[in-house]
């Protein structure tokens, strides 16, 4: 009889740690190298060349980039409120980073008579048969995105900054807003997957392309993704950051690591969203003849190069136009569509 | 169940070290040489007039006001949208009332101006 630590394996623990560090590890380099593609794709939208001096290409920017802000004078302005100034990059940064903890990201690998989920919070019963996951996978996601709130807010307001509360504030009121409307429109995926378990819904999705619930749930697709956008404050809708009128906001009093780290909650937060978009709607890490993690590293890619063409292409909103379009069209849309899921499903049974 | 919780607080206890880590690895080897006038708050190089502590837009309350009050709407859709196939038929129009009731509220603070910004 094998040791047993909480009724679980040995093993168990060696590969949850191990899967742990390699998905840290993996978004880490993915946020560093993003903030490199960013400015390479949009440069190339643009007709320019983007960074070329650092390494090939200018392959080594992020890590250029890195040196340089630790580097970097810390600044902590005497008007501030010190604790929360300090606390407020913690809290933008660590929900960031631990949201994608129940993304399932591949099929399950057999490794020395263990199977082992690539996931991140789930584990195989003993007999090996059937996956553990947290059943409330989405609500811990949202939940995640929701505490995000609460560094951009402290930060803007403690800075004691006029700039930084303008962007604190209009930060918090954008990002609740579409927070709704991103809830919402998940909910007709819930409907059809009868689950809040993220492993279930990719299971769900199996098969073949015309069962992703993209294509069976087209409008809480775009609406979902849109809002996502909205909610980690990217371009056409990076009004909290607006650098013409308010010179970056809610990170204006920010310098050094500090400051990094508001930038690397906010392309960790991309990776996020585009992650949880393709465990949605695309299908998950199902796809043919590839390896599951493969097909989950292109699908999510393909969305992040998403995100860095649309901030090439759409000028930013308007506050009123922001506001309009998240409360007086998405929220009713959603709505809708949830009522048209249930007669639909209810008729075609 | 509860085993699936704990690779979160390992992910979370990694996470925090990394962002402590990081601030206070900067801050040891960061050079400081602060005076007064880079400490103030920044204001477009000009001095800084007044504080940032003022009053500000009644707007920003009311936003949180009805996210709080929809999201409340929107936690209650989850379990029922768990639960849809199984209710059948009842469950849809049990859940139709309460969806007609969240868009009267829905149109009154739209008629009422609350989603209007000037």
């Amino acid at each position: 009889m094998e040791t047993l630590i909480l009724g679980l394996p040995v093993a168990y623990y060696i590969a949850m740690v191990a899967k742990v560090l390699v998905a840290f590890v993996f978004v880490l380099l993915t946020v560093a190298y993003a903030t490199y593609a960013e400015r390479k794709i949009i440069g190339h939208m643009q007709v320019r060349l983007g960074p070329m001096r650092t390494g090939w290409h200018g392959l080594l920017q992020p890590i250029a980039d890195g040196v340089k802000l630790f580097f970097k004078e810390e600044i902590i302005p005497s008007e501030a409120s010190k604790f929360a100034f300090l606390v407020a990059p913690l809290v933008a940064l660590i929900p960031a980073f631990i949201s994608f903890a129940v993304i399932p990201f591949g099929a399950p690998v057999s490794i020395g008579g263990y199977t082992v989920p690539m996931q991140i919070a789930a584990y195989y019963d003993q007999a090996g048969q059937q996956i553990f996951d947290i059943n409330v996978g989405v609500l811990y996601i949202l939940a995640m995105a929701g505490l995000g709130v609460y560094g951009i807010v402290l930060a803007g307001w403690s800075s004691n900054s006029k700039y930084s509360l303008l962007g604190g504030l209009r930060s918090a009121a954008q990002m609740v807003s579409y927070e709704l409307a991103a809830g919402l429109a998940i909910v007709s995926v819930f409907m059809l997957s009868e689950s809040l378990s993220l492993h279930k819904i990719v299971a769900d999705q199996a098969g073949g392309i015309w069962n992703w619930y993209a294509f069976k749930q087209p409008l809480a697709c775009v609406i979902f993704f849109i809002c996502s956008i909205a909610e980690i404050n990217r371009t056409p809708f990076d009004l909290p950051e607006a650098e013409t009128e308010l010179v970056s906001g809610f990170c204006t009093e920010y310098s050094s690591m500090k400051y990094a780290m508001f930038f690397m909650a906010e392309y960790a937060n991309m990776v996020t969203v585009c992650a949880v978009t393709t465990t949605l709607f695309l299908g998950g890490w199902h796809g043919p003849f590839l390896p599951g993690w493969m097909w989950f590293i292109a699908k999510v890619y393909a969305l992040i190069f998403l995100c860095m063409w649309i901030r090439a292409t759409y000028p930013r909103y308007r506050y009123d136009q922001l506001m309009r379009l998240g409360w007086k069209v998405f929220l009713p849309l959603t709505l809708l569509n949830v009522v048209a899921t249930g007669i639909v499903a209810t008729l075609v049974k | 169940m509860l085993g699936a919780y704990l690779p979160i607080l390992v992910l979370v206890v990694i996470a925090c070290l990394f962002g402590l880590g990081s601030v206070v690895f900067s801050s040891l080897i960061g050079q400081k040489k602060p005076s007064k006038v880079k400490l103030q708050p920044y204001e477009c190089g000009c001095e800084p007039v007044g504080t940032a502590r003022e009053r500000f837009s009644i707007k920003f309350y009311l936003i949180a006001m009805l996210f709080i009050l929809f999201d409340i709407e929107a936690v209650f859709l989850y379990p029922w949208a768990v639960l849809f196939k199984r209710l059948g038929t009842f469950g849809l129009i049990e859940m139709g009332v309460f969806i007609v009731i969240l868009f009267v509220g829905y149109v009154y603070v739209w008629k009422k101006g609350a989603l209007e910004w000037e």
